[in-house]
């Protein structure tokens, strides 16, 4: 190991092995470091297809797909380290970040002159929902559900409520069926399905399993372990219906209730990193790089994303911008147009674009709405006419042309 | 040689075993009938060490004077026994002339307990010791002799230093009876076996009045409190420096916004009086948390959004009857001794509760205590990795590699630490579980609450105890990770 | 009569509507490509599903190896073919791809690894 290096990639999912891959091609020393025994992320332990379709053209599993591109990174000989936990970064210069490294072999200092920050996401919780009553075993979330039955090998349960209709919490009612276990219904709160159709038919309708939209948990009940949960009906404002509440029998609970971004390290900075308060994750211009100059953001720290693929694209993105940061000792300035959410835009990133480039934007609505067009007031140009839904995120190509005439601001807006 | 039984391991019971282990003349068994300890009351309350002014001593005589005692000996006690503590002092607001003469009254009351340096302060000097008070307060009583403390990691600490000094602890035993033989206690029966002991000390919280009852002494009642809570995450950076609560009443001192020991925002108690019958009631009610917010709101200037909530939480305190502490020796039982009751302020007053049972010995049962000469004051924490600098943290993983192997990533608890959490548990005769390894390394008490951390805690206990995953517990039997190998369901009747 | 089927080829999810006139597929529609066509086809013939699962390994870094149908297998198969995965166990190391379990159920179609375990030495 080096004691500089020109990147140093945090975070060995999709997106930080794509963009450590990336910059080692475009020919720099890069170091990847996980805090894990093991790299390859979330993906690793996804046993359900989804993945690669766009990266690379075939429908793989998760572990294929993490598979690949840690063959690429051993074929690249990219230097890499597990089991490494970094506890802090500290912006020195432009060209000069200190990350500080707590390994089995000691404490170690690095100097970077960028960084790419792709560290994920981490799962909501059941206190952050608001589901009260007792504290008991056999409440899971979605993801450490995955972690027990598909790498560790165990069984969390027999009688599964899932709370949550995201495709992470869809996959997981199929992942409990198929072992056997009796899933009593996946419960929504809103009045539509949050993750993607083709998940609700794989998962719900194959199994049989019921979908209780417009209802959420209130409350978790038992004596050790779960023994019920009360549920009720919600209205379109999201409050209670008085008199809905209801008792679902249950052994086990399953929150699939939604992905943070985990920026742990980045809010513990001395130097201000900008967050989105709407994604949770940090603010970005069309390079993924943060209000400090050097750090770089990818993947579901980011944004989170439906597709790993997007999460790995993000990657490639911010390691292309890295290497531009290191030739050019820093981003040239630019005039930034700062993208101002319009109507039916929950979140886009990035946040300030530059008018010379072709860039992509990653947009999710608040709300679905079959056959609109995405514009840019300002101009009204359409960018993109299709079904939105909140569930699926929009991946937007905007060209250069359509950003002419802009000045420093562009609202991205649904349109009927 | 006299046997002792305290039957009770919460910070009452802990802290008299920690007193009474100074005597080479006793020897003491600690029966708990959880599987560690602290699991009562102890574990969740708003963990203050209140300085004094807040009990009457015409009225609660017992409760102001060991409450002023307590508040001291925690400052000696937090460093022998190396339990974090922090004294950032309290504020009692009041928003009007009214509030105004409720604090002087407080005031008083604390001049007569002996309660230093209490003073009421104006709105100016309240909003230069707190800038996040509520801009309704206009006075304030401060009491800059209160503290915030952990309490589960107090009773630890208790335990783990009695047992030092020769205590035996008997965990996850429960007392069903106690034999009187000629008007003195003869023997304590558990559903492990009789021992025969000379002095039992009933310090079993809410289950004291069941205990006195075994031995014909059935005149109080326990009523099970229960007080829920808010804790938000540690980055929330809306939090008070200092304690601030309102003016009391006789029921409860009322809400608290106060930041924990370990820096986080926590909101509450609720005052909510359960039937005898619900003494396992910790449940969570929409209901109760908006009672708190409601009052928090008249706090503090602002409260952080729900969505940095990082637990709710209830604990249950043992309220006696007309909120009397019952510390006494009983006449026609000899060797038995309530310490019943002991709710607010409890745990400050626990220190000096064990030393006023301890003279209730000598003078009430007229026992000669003879001290040990080689008592050992002093215990040491678990070390941890995140609280060193870096040429401590290098030494220590240079010694043991462990200690570079961070498990819990949102408060850096290294896989040593876990590991040490195992002995010390084995160490007191407790049941390892996820719950008691989580309150002696602060793992799944940070951001993800285990969504990240709780299935690698369990590879490494499965590991070290030799016990397939599914099969360890949460917090205790019946509550088990997992339900069989991720087969379990798919097994033929044959194979299972 | 007309059904919609909503094909799970891969994420994008198109919608096809097929028209069936006694029995008989009679055309279809809405589909994005050649694999969704096929999979609407036989969606309202025999529906198919790939089975994806994990299966017990010994001695590996993983205690268990991701596997997955090498093609669809009838839908009502599906629980038999999950019963003869709870039955076997596998012995690292597991290299993606291999075949664990040949003709599972007599089915004609094998289950394959899709995630490498390497051995650990104890």
């Amino acid at each position: 190991m080096k004691k500089e290096y020109d990147c140093v990639v945090i975070g060995a999912g999709a997106a930080g092995i794509a963009a450590a891959v990336r910059f080692k091609e475009l020919g720099l020393e890069v170091l990847m470091i996980e805090s894990k025994k093991r790299s390859g992320g979330i993906p690793m332990q996804c046993t359900h297809p989804g993945f690669g379709n766009f990266y690379y053209d075939e429908n793989l599993t998760g572990a294929e797909f993490a598979e690949r591109l840690l063959d690429k990174l051993e074929k690249e000989d990219v230097e890499s380290i597990t089991e490494a936990h970094v506890s802090s970064i500290e912006y020195v210069s432009d060209l000069k970040k200190k990350v500080e490294v707590i390994s089995p072999d000691g404490i170690f200092s690095l100097d970077t002159k960028t960084i790419i920050y792709s560290t994920g996401a981490r799962e909501r919780h059941r206190f952050e929902t608001g589901i009260q009553g007792d504290r008991l075993s056999g409440v899971y979330t979605a993801g450490e559900a995955q972690t027990l039955m598909d790498i560790y090998g165990v069984m969390p349960g027999k009688r599964v409520i899932i709370v949550g209709s995201g495709d992470i919490g869809l996959i997981m009612a199929r992942r409990f069926a198929l072992e056997n276990a009796k899933v009593l219904g996946v419960i929504e709160m809103q009045p539509f399905p949050g993750g993607l159709t083709r998940n609700v038919v794989q998962c719900l309708h194959d199994f049989d399993i019921p979908l209780y939209t417009q209802k959420i948990v209130k409350e978790i009940c038992g004596e050790k372990r779960v023994e019920r949960v009360l549920t009720a009906e919600v209205d379109d404002e999201m409050e209670i219906v008085p008199g809905s509440e209801e008792v679902i029998e249950c052994d086990t609970v399953a929150l699939a209730t939604g992905l943070i971004p985990y920026t742990k390290i980045l809010d513990g900075m001395e130097a201000e990193v900008i967050m989105d308060p709407v994604t949770r994750g940090p603010k970005v211009n069309d390079y993924l790089e943060t209000s400090v100059p050097g750090i770089f953001a990818a993947g579901n720290v980011l944004t989170i994303n439906d597709y790993v693929d997007f999460a790995a694209y993000q990657g490639e993105k911010a390691a292309e911008s890295a290497e531009k940061f290191v030739k050019n000792d820093g981003i040239p300035s630019k005039d930034w147009i700062e993208i101002i959410r319009g109507r039916n835009v929950r979140s886009v990133v990035p946040h300030y674009i530059s008018d010379d480039d072709e860039v992509t934007l990653y947009v999710r609505v608040k709300r679905p709405e079959p056959e609109v067009d995405v514009i840019i007031k300002e101009s009204q140009k359409k960018i993109k006419t299709t079904s939105v839904n909140p569930g699926e995120m929009l991946r937007l190509n905007i060209s250069e042309e359509e950003l002419v005439g802009l000045e420093n601001e562009m609202t991205l807006e649904v349109k009927r | 040689m006299y046997k002792i039984a305290i039957i009770g391991a919460g910070i009452t019971g802990s802290s008299i075993a920690r007193v009474m282990s100074r005597y080479k003349n006793l020897e003491i068994l600690l029966i708990e009938k959880e599987i560690d300890v602290g699991w009562g009351a102890t574990k969740a309350n708003t963990g203050i060490i209140h300085p004094g002014h807040e009990d009457d001593p015409e009225i609660y005589p017992l409760r102001a004077e060991l409450c002023v005692k307590g508040n001291r000996i925690w400052h000696e006690w937090s460093e022998e026994l190396d339990i974090p503590v922090r004294w950032p002092g309290e504020l009692m607001i009041a928003k009007d002339e009214e509030e105004l003469d409720t604090l002087k009254k407080y005031r008083d009351i604390g001049k007569r307990n002996g309660v230093p340096e209490l003073r009421i302060i104006g709105k100016e000097e309240l909003r230069e010791l707190e800038a996040m008070v509520n801009k309704e307060a206009e006075f304030a009583l401060w009491a800059p002799t209160a503290g915030v403390i952990a309490p589960w990691e107090a009773v630890i600490a208790l335990v783990e230093n009695a047992v030092d000094n020769g205590v035996k602890s008997h965990l996850n035993t429960e007392v069903e009876d106690i034999s009187v033989e000629d008007g003195k206690v003869s023997s304590v029966v558990t559903e492990k076996g009789e021992i025969e002991v000379d002095i039992v000390i009933n310090a079993a919280g809410l289950f004291a009045d069941e205990i006195s009852k075994m031995i014909g002494v059935e005149d109080f009642e326990i009523t099970p409190r229960k007080g829920q809570y808010f804790l938000f995450d540690e980055e929330v950076k809306k939090k008070p420096s200092k304690i601030i609560h309102p003016t009391p009443t006789a029921k409860t001192k009322g809400v608290y916004a106060v930041q924990t020991v370990e820096g986080n925002l926590m909101l509450g108690p609720t005052a909510e009086d359960l039937d005898k019958g619900c003494k396992d009631e910790r449940s969570t009610t929409e209901e109760g948390l908006e009672i708190i917010w409601e009052h928090s709101k008249e706090l503090l200037q602002d409260l952080p959004g729900k969505e940095r909530v990082s637990k709710t939480f209830a604990g249950l305190r043992p309220e006696p009857p007309e909120g009397r502490y019952r510390i006494e020796s009983i006449d026609d039982v000899f060797g038995f001794v309530n310490v019943a009751g002991i709710r607010s302020p409890g745990l400050t007053a626990a220190p000096a509760i064990a030393h006023r049972v301890r003279d209730i010995l000598i003078e009430d049962l007229s026992i000669d205590l003879i001290k040990e000469g080689e008592w050992k004051a002093e215990r040491e924490g678990i070390a941890r990795l995140s609280d060193h600098k870096d040429m401590r943290k290098q030494k220590m993983i240079e010694k043991n590699s462990d200690y570079g192997r961070v498990v819990c990533m949102c408060k850096e608890v290294t896989k040593a630490e876990v590991l040490e959490a195992v002995d010390r548990i084995k160490k007191i005769g407790g049941k390892v579980t996820l719950d008691n390894v989580k309150f002696r390394t602060l793992a799944l008490f940070g951001f993800c609450q285990g969504s990240y951390c709780r299935a690698r805690i369990a590879e490494i206990l499965s590991e070290e105890l030799d016990v397939p995953m599914w099969d360890l517990e949460v917090r205790g039997e019946g509550t088990e990770y997992g339900i069989g190998d991720v087969k379990a369901l798919q097994s033929s009747e044959e194979e299972r | 009569m007309s059904e919609k089927i909503v094909c799970i080829m891969c994420p994008f999810g198109c919608e096809i509507e097929a028209e069936v006139k006694e029995g008989e597929l009679v055309e279809i529609e809405g589909h994005g490509c050649e694999d969704g066509k096929e999979y609407a086809e036989q969606e309202l013939a025999s529906p198919k599903r790939i089975v994806m699962s994990v299966v017990e390994c010994k001695d590996g870094n993983f205690p268990t190896v991701s596997v997955k149908t090498s093609q669809p297998v009838d839908k009502k198969e599906i629980e038999d073919v999950m019963g003869a995965l709870s039955d076997i166990e596998v012995q690292a190391p597991v290299k993606t791809g291999e075949i664990i379990l040949k003709n599972v159920c007599n089915l004609g179609i094998d289950v394959v690894a899709t995630r490498s375990v390497k051995k650990v030495q104890d």
